[in-house]
């Protein structure tokens, strides 16, 4: 039923109105996908408005008072409708569609004395069908939301109450702003508030964002700056500070005020002190917070978007044929008025006459009105409704569909955009993105370069590889090791989520959301921390060097001090260089904490000094200094009672002899004491892994240290927010640098050769899709300075280490950079570490300006930009990364079946060029054969000139091949994203386009996301195709929306994809499926019956039309008025509903196999304007002799008037019916019985009316008619042949036409009636056939295998193998 | 129309073993394995070829060609004659009744038309009066009478349906019955006589009642207040339609059965007729019942009209037709050569479909497939 919602958005779509309840707001305002809203412009113009919100207790209350006059209380209504204002709102809001318009001026008409045709009742009846129909479905919607809506505001939360000095209980719905909340761990948040208090000492708390946007991730909320000493009780009568902070808005990530406390001292409040409602509070026992936005005003209810209404080109067409056919009615109506006007004028006071003196003139212009009442169904009314109905079944099989199912994720593809459905068979152009899309984005380490030395990592790549195999070789296996992470997550569900199913209602009535976050939070839970995937196996090289920081006296081998210290930087970047937050696997969702002041071990002081001395550049001094860690560190911290809370996961001793054995590698067992095991993961061991485990630690001996890790639940998860970070955090843990915790003022990492430091975290820069870094300012755990580390994009990194002066780090810069190509031409995913030492002085100048950036309300983010920026100078280069993003499983297939299919696959990314080209090879979007054209420029003429070059070229290409060859050629377009940005400027847009028109692909690198919908855009709308972009990340939200259908793909980055997609699927191989075979049927069976609506109300409404010509022009009809109004509205109905649902032109099997026929889908074969007028052309025929056989059989005969439409009813029904039997490509019992059912039901009504109405219906009285037609053999004679002469044409025109020149559709049709050999050998044939027709003169480009739907196993490790090589 | 169940779709997949999952699985959003849900439903898929339509094609015609013969022979058994008494000539009998006659004459003007039937009409022969360019389809005409004022009904019969207007009421009484179709009623009286050779005057008797549909006479006209009442009494606060000469009540004093709203001249006549040109039955002339003689031998005969129907203001014209009935009606040769022509043109469809088809459909069969 709720799929049935778009009926209500889309009434909201025509009038935008009561926007104050928030409920819907247009999709136009969905929040700013990115942060660089700072440069919206009415973002910042809040200054002027803004709210300010005091505490509401006694003592305030009157000043509470005149500030919160405006402010809305906390109760939601998500319903559209009150019980008295439903029947006037929802009728007010439907007629607002142009179609229930036009019907209700009919039903108006009719009331007018001298145009009146029928009966008053009678023309109401459609109209009230189908608003009945629509507002049932109304009613239905909004009782659904009322319940949930009072459901949530009943929830109790705790709120101070005043008068009794104590937090009381409340619902929810009475909290209202400036109150003051109490919450507990797990609770959900129920308005948004400003965080006065937390339990935690840091004064930090955790939060869930899940409801909101998907991220399973904790969010870390800060306490409002210098309001109390943390840790101590929060007095709620103590507190009397005033807020102010900007008016609410739907920016989830912004949110910008002060607090200004009695002594006017002002503390700047931003996002990080918002606790957004329905989120969750997590691993903090309890906070208070103030509430500033209530209810409808908070960002959550702001965001809520109701489902997405576009217009299909389908309907677009259809739009256009209804203009057409209101052209026909109106031509009708004219040709009847004149008639009337002259057969008037002719007479002269016959008998039969009424009485009257209207002129003739005018009675003709009445007749007009009269006429378009009596041929109203000429539109067809019941059309829109079909549809909709039709596209909510349509919708039910996609998402019925098996092979559409991801068993691993337990989802399968959800429609969010209802009505457009049928554009999934028209698509012309496809824009992909690439990480997380093409790709798995499952970040993997696969090698790094430090201080200009490559360390190449080799036995990764081979543990890489195995993972590989098996993953593809053995479906099950990864299964049970996802859903061992999916059992751990239940178990925690069972220990702390166990409210989780209010929080889900918390959102919205909105149960697709619902099911996102169900299936999110199912999936995501330490997904980017899963044992198995994560496994680095360090370079042997690498760890040795940085064991020499331990045991330096052991080691043969004395590298380079300095360069010992370039390597810990690097490492200890890599730990701190983020934002990823720890949790243990016994409790997952708590994160590790901070065990509060360590007490700095005995070693540390010699370590420090060591360390000292390491830093100063070129020192060739060996260290010699160095401890063994006491074994005891691990049990203080096991002892100090927080259970649980702390491990520290690797233990120090194991990186020392790592070239040994890996066996030795994992910690000895005897150190953990086995009481501490939690129950939790005791019970891991009933899981029945163990085997597995076993088994595969023997497949891969690597793999071994972390199944023991395991055994020894020493395992810490690394909960990220993009999985790059997760997969630098995992390398480092790798080499003994690890991150134990994190809170925000410090992170606990464990460094070869000391215990755990405590890093004291001074700034967090975050990253920013304007600078493409992130940094971070520590206080250096060793040294004491202030150390800047920076992680970003290599070319942004490069060029702010250019500035560099020495040698070394010139010759550092020089070798990285070399290494960095080589890791893009590997298809690595690259990223530069740099670091910068601030003097003291520097770093309070700098951090003046800072604070001063942090604490204003207005341009806050571009200053925090700017002071970013101002910090990140001066880099010094420490090395680089490469991780490997596998491809997801079938891309290539499926991209080469959609090219088959003649879609243009575009691969939009933000990647370098290399790895962008080494993905598109790795995914057969280019093929070995493939020109290559580059489009790397620096200015606009450039560009302008580069791209008539490329023009030539490809001319050269093409002719060099084939001179008649069309334009497609085997040409690939590989732009930047500068160049882009010159190409997409008006004067070379037309020149870029051309071009792309001669490219088979286009490849567009380094672009952003703006430049993403730019590209979109400019296709869409100068070629005018079909587009479909492909995206999961909040980088494609932009794209998404701008395609004619945007399908997310939810994985890994959140949900903004696919909360902002038309079709959200779990892997790209879907698309295939969904596009080629649901598209196809889509199309095709709506196109059909749309077709075959138009052609049953034409051919019904002429026959009125026709006998026009019989009584004068008079309007009058022969039919009964009910048969009339029922003939399309129950009579013939049902059936082409069934078609539009169920009909199957070609099996799924065949779709798949040939992807050549999705063609007639986007060349719109199905419904083009001359299918359009033929059809019209057979409706009039067929009304024609539907009339006429009758006229002449009955002619001067004593028919009387009603009975004269008995057989021409029975006859029109027959003819309605059959005519879908041949237009239909398949009859399945359903249909069979349906169209049974109509007829019957036609001559049921009819008899059963006919016997029983006496008097009733009065002036077409039926009593009687029926039975005596039908007891007359002449009635049989005349239908029969009526029938068979009306059909006869178009069964002449199928068959000839299915005969001499089948379509491709008609071909597959007639293979697949084949037996199973001739069947494959035909369809091997037909490949073969096209392919000779693509390519005549290359060499044939490789066969789709029959059977790729199921991976073998060789492919996938080829597909394997071309990524990693 | 060949057919093809695609079994081959049916994989081996087997429903319910796949859904259930575990004891104790999570409610799985897996989608059921149904035929249904999967859309693996069997199938007839019609593929209309040349191959396919041709036999269906030669059974059309095959049938329709001696359903065809049969009906023209029917029509053509049919014995009809049609008699024109309108009076537009000068030689027309009818003539001066036509020029003088108007609603408003009070006078008989009565008309001998003499005619010759040159073969005899075996078994009944309805007798027809036939209208022409009269419009009874004519939208407002059509809805002008109260249908339950003619069943009956005692509150309509005083206060008729606003549909009547403005023949509702007269002389402040609702008219009975009321409406344009009724004050139009048929009212030329028709009478025949077989002249025998010897030179005498027979008249033929010709049968009043029978001549409406059972239903309409028994069900759905009622005379109001039961038929054993006085019809007079019962109709006394009703005035007759304007056009009419005589009450409602004295349609046929002789017959109470026939008589009042059950009048069966009347019920032909509100069962108004679907096209401008048409005929009503009138009366019935029964066999004689003696099967030597035919019902109406051939001879000469004479129609003899009282002229009260003025059709000369909307050109109309009105006739007389002597006809015999078959089980399909009245004569009309149309349907009989419709059948023989569809049928033909089907079966010449058919030969140019099996050319077709040798020519093109086997190489379909073969598996060379595109072009």
């Amino acid at each position: 039923m709720e799929r049935l919602r778009w009926v209500q958005h889309r009434c909201l779509q025509l009038i935008s109105t009561d926007r104050r309840r928030g409920w819907y707001s247009s999709p136009s305002s969905l929040p700013p996908k990115s942060s660089q809203d700072a440069q919206d412009p009415q973002v910042q113009r809040l200054s002027g408005k803004r709210r300010v919100v005091v505490s509401r207790w006694d003592t305030h209350h009157s000043e509470y008072r005149s500030f919160s006059k405006g402010f809305q209380n906390n109760s939601i209504r998500t319903t559209k409708y009150t019980l008295i204002s439903f029947i006037p709102m929802n009728l007010f809001q439907q007629f607002h569609r142009a179609a229930n318009l036009y019907f209700l001026f009919l039903v108006l008409l009719n009331w007018v004395p001298a145009v009146e045709a029928f009966q008053k009742e009678i023309t109401m009846i459609p109209l009230a069908v189908v608003l009945t129909v629509i507002a049932f479905k109304d009613a239905m919607e909004d009782y659904r939301r009322y319940r949930y809506d009072k459901k949530i505001n009943n929830t109790l939360t705790h709120v101070y109450s005043g008068k009794q000095q104590r937090y009381v209980e409340r619902r929810w719905a009475e909290v209202c702003v400036g109150d003051l909340v109490r919450l507990c761990c797990n609770e959900i948040i129920p308005a948004d508030m400003v965080l006065l208090h937390s339990s935690d000492s840091n004064g930090v708390c955790h939060i869930e964002t899940a409801n909101l946007d998907g991220e399973t991730n904790l969010k870390q909320r800060q306490v409002v700056r210098d309001l109390t000493q943390q840790g101590c009780e929060f007095v709620p009568e103590n507190f009397s500070s005033r807020i102010e902070c900007e008016n609410p808005n739907n920016d989830l990530r912004r949110f910008r005020g002060f607090m200004e406390h009695p002594g006017k001292v002002r503390v700047g409040l931003h996002s990080e002190n918002l606790l957004l409602r329905s989120c969750t509070v997590r691993n903090t026992e309890t906070v208070i917070g103030i509430v500033v936005y209530a209810g409808h005003e908070t960002k959550a209810m702001q965001n809520n978007s109701g489902p997405r209404y576009k217009r299909s080109k389908l309907e677009r067409r259809l739009n256009m044929d209804v203009l057409w056919s209101v052209a026909l009615l109106l031509l009708m109506c004219f040709i009847a008025a004149i008639g009337h006007g002259l057969w008037l004028s002719e007479l002269e006071d016959p008998i039969f006459m009424i009485p009257d003196n209207t002129h003739p003139a005018l009675a003709a212009f009445y007749m007009f009105w009269t006429m378009i009442i009596v041929l109203q169904v000429l539109i067809p009314i019941s059309l829109y409704v079909s549809i909709e109905i039709v596209k909510l079944g349509q919708i039910y099989f996609i998402q019925n569909d098996l092979d559409l199912y991801n068993p691993v994720l337990d989802t399968g593809v959800q429609c969010r955009a209802l009505n457009i459905t049928e554009d999934l068979g028209q698509i012309q152009y496809l824009f992909s993105d690439k990480t997380g899309t093409l790709t798995e984005n499952r970040m993997l380490f696969r090698r790094c370069t430090v201080a200009g030395t490559e360390y190449p990592h080799h036995e990764n790549a081979v543990s890489l590889e195995q993972y590989e195999d098996q993953a593809c070789g053995d479906v099950d296996r990864s299964l049970t090791l996802r859903s061992r992470t999916s059992k751990k997550s239940l178990s925690c569900k069972s220990l702390s989520c166990n409210r989780s199913s209010v929080s889900l209602n918390t959102l919205t009535a909105e149960s697709d959301t619902h099911s996102v976050h169900d299936t999110l939070r199912r999936h995501t839970t330490g997904a980017f921390s899963s044992t198995m995937e994560c496994a680095v196996v360090p370079d042997p090289q690498l760890h040795m060097k940085l064991s020499t920081l331990s045991s330096p006296m052991r080691s043969p081998l004395r590298p380079d001090a300095a360069e010992i210290s370039l390597i810990l930087d690097f490492f200890l970047a890599l730990t701190v260089c983020n934002t990823v937050v720890v949790s243990s696997p016994s409790q997952p969702r708590h994160v590790v904490q901070m065990p509060v002041v360590r007490t700095p071990l005995r070693s540390l002081e010699e370590m420090k000094a060591m360390f000292q001395k390491l830093s100063l550049p070129r020192f060739p001094h060996s260290p010699n200094t160095n401890t063994d860690t006491p074994p005891s560190l691990t049990k203080k911290l096991f002892a100090r009672g927080r259970s649980a809370s702390y491990f520290p996961n690797s233990n120090p001793q194991t990186p020392v002899t790592p070239l040994e054995s890996p066996v030795k590698l994992s910690g000895t067992p005897s150190d953990t004491p086995p009481a501490l095991i939690p129950p939790a993961l005791s019970s891991s061991g009933a899981w029945g892994e163990d085997a597995e485990d076993k088994k595969q630690a023997k497949d891969n001996a690597a793999d071994e240290s972390e199944s023991d890790d395991e055994d020894e639940e020493e395992e810490l998860l690394y909960e990220a927010e993009s999985p790059d970070e997760a997969a630098l955090v995992q390398a480092a843990k790798a080499y003994g640098c690890t991150l134990l915790g994190r809170s925000p003022e410090q992170v606990l990492v464990a460094v070869p050769g000391t215990g755990p430091l405590s890093i004291s975290l001074l700034h967090v820069l975050p990253f920013h899709s304007a600078r493409k870094r992130m940094s971070v300012v520590v206080r250096h755990p060793l040294t004491g300075e202030v150390v800047v580390y920076t992680k970003g994009a290599d070319n942004v990194i490069m060029e702010l280490a250019k500035q560099a002066e020495d040698d070394f780090s010139r010759e550092v810069m020089e070798l990285t950079q070399r290494h960095l190509d080589q890791y893009a031409r590997e298809g690595l995913r690259t990223l530069c570490v740099a670091k910068k030492v601030l003097g003291e002085q520097e770093y309070e100048a700098w951090m003046k300006r800072h604070e001063y950036a942090e604490t204003s309300i207005e341009n806050r983010e571009e200053l925090l930009l700017e002071s970013a920026e101002r910090l990140e100078t001066d880099l010094t280069l420490l090395g680089a990364t490469g991780i490997v993003d596998r491809l997801q499983e079938e891309v290539p297939e499926t991209i080469e079946a959609l090219q088959e299919a003649g879609i243009k696959v575009w691969v939009l990314t933000g990647d370098k060029q290399e790895t962008a080209i080494n993905i598109a090879f790795a995914c057969k979007l280019l093929r070995p054969t493939d020109h290559i054209l580059m489009a790397n420029c620096d200015s606009k003429e450039a560009c302008e000139a580069r791209l008539q070059e490329l023009q030539l070229e490809v001319q050269q290409v093409t002719k060099a091949d084939e001179p008649e060859g069309d334009c497609i050629s085997d040409c690939v377009l590989v732009i930047d994203g500068r160049t882009l940005d010159y190409a997409l400027q008006k004067e070379l847009q037309g020149a870029f386009l051309d071009l792309t028109c001669c490219c088979r692909s286009v490849i567009c690198c380094r672009s952003t996301p703006l430049q993403k919908s730019q590209v979109v855009r400019l296709v869409r709308d100068k070629l005018e195709v079909m587009t479909l972009a492909i995206g999961d990340g909040a980088n494609d939200v932009s794209m998404i929306q701008m395609a004619d259908v945007g399908v997310g793909i939810s994985g890994q980055e959140g949900m903004q994809a696919v909360m902002s997609s038309d079709f959200a699927i779990s892997r790209f191989k879907f698309l295939r499926k969904l596009i080629l075979v649901h598209g196809h049927w889509c199309y095709a069976r709506l196109a059909n019956m749309i077709l075959y609506f138009f052609y049953k109300n034409v051919m019904y409404v002429n026959l009125l039309f026709w006998y026009q010509f019989f009584c004068g022009f008079s309007g009058s009809t022969m039919t009964n008025s009910w048969v009339l109004i029922f003939f399309n509205l129950l009579f013939t109905s049902v059936p082409p509903l069934v078609y539009g649902v169920l009909d199957k032109d070609v099996s799924a099997e065949t779709l798949l196999k040939l992807p050549d026929l999705y063609k007639s889908g986007q060349n719109s074969q199905a419904y083009l304007p001359t299918t359009f007028w033929l059809n019209i052309l057979d409706a009039f025929y067929q009304s024609l002799v539907c009339f006429f056989i009758p006229y002449f059989a009955y002619a001067g005969s004593d028919i009387g008037v009603f009975s004269f439409a008995s057989p021409i009813n029975g006859s029109a029904l027959l003819i309605i019916l059959l005519h879908q039997v041949i237009e239909s490509r398949t009859l399945t019992w359903i249909h069979a019985s349906l169209l049974i059912f109509s007829g019957l039901f036609y001559y049921a009504f009819v008899l059963l009316f006919s016997i029983t109405c006496v008097t009733c219906n009065s002036p077409t009285n039926p009593y009687g008619i029926e039975t005596k037609m039908m007891s007359e053999p002449l009635y049989y004679l005349v239908c029969v042949l009526t029938t068979v002469l009306a059909l006869l044409p178009r069964m002449l025109s199928r068959a000839f036409s299915n005969t001499i020149c089948p379509s491709d559709l008609v071909k597959a049709q007639k293979i697949e009636r084949l037996s199973a050999q001739d069947y494959s050998s035909s369809l091997q044939k037909w490949k073969e056939n096209k392919a000779t027709q693509r390519v005549s003169s290359r060499p044939v480009p490789q066969n789709l295998s029959v059977n790729a739907d199921i991976p073998s196993l060789t492919e996938c490790a080829a597909e394997g193998g071309a990524v990693l090589s | 129309m060949a057919s093809s169940y695609n079994a081959k779709e049916e994989d081996g997949h087997h429903p319910g073993l796949v859904g259930s999952g575990g004891p104790g699985a999570v409610k799985s959003k897996k989608p059921d394995n149904t035929a249904f849900k999967q859309q693996r439903l069997p199938a007839w898929q019609p593929i209309l070829t040349a191959g396919t339509v041709l036999p269906a094609f030669f059974m059309i015609g095959l049938i329709f060609i001696p359903i065809g013969i049969g009906l023209f022979v029917t029509s053509n058994n049919i014995k009809e004659f049609e008699i024109d008494y309108t009076g537009v000539d000068m030689s027309s009998p009818c003539y001066n009744c036509a020029q003088n006659y108007s609603w408003n004459s009070t006078s008989v003007c009565t008309c001998t038309v003499p005619f010759t039937l040159d073969q005899p009409f075996e078994s009944n022969v309805f007798m027809y009066y036939g209208l022409s360019n009269f419009y009874q389809n004519h939208r407002r005409y059509v809805k002008s009478r109260d249908d339950s004022q003619l069943n009956g009904d005692k509150s309509s019969l005083l206060n008729p349906s606003k549909e009547c207007e403005p023949y509702r009421t007269s002389d402040r009484k609702p008219i009975a019955p009321c409406g344009a179709i009724a004050n139009s009623l048929f009212n030329d009286t028709l009478e025949l006589f077989y002249i025998h050779p010897n030179g005498s005057k027979i008249g033929i008797h010709l049968v009043k009642t029978g001549i409406a549909w059972w239903t309409d006479k028994h069900v759905k006209f009622r005379n109001p207040g039961g038929s054993n009442n006085n019809l007079s009494v019962v109709f006394q606060d009703t005035s007759k339609p304007v056009n009419w000469r005589k009450a409602v009540y004295e349609l046929d004093p002789a017959d109470p059965e026939n008589n009042g709203f059950v009048n069966e001249d009347l019920i032909v006549w509100m069962r108004t007729a679907a096209l401008p040109t048409f005929r009503k039955l009138y009366r019935i002339i029964q066999k004689k019942k003696d099967t030597m003689t035919p019902t109406l031998p051939p001879g000469n005969y004479s129609l003899e009209v009282a002229y009260n129907y003025p059709v000369r203001s909307f050109d109309g014209r009105k006739r007389v037709i002597l006809s015999t009935i078959s089980w399909m009606g009245g004569k009309n040769p149309f349907l009989g050569i419709a059948y023989i022509t569809v049928g033909s043109v089907c079966f010449f469809l058919g030969v140019v479909l099996l050319i077709i088809h040798h020519k093109y459909g086997n190489r379909n069969n073969n598996a060379d497939i595109p072009n």
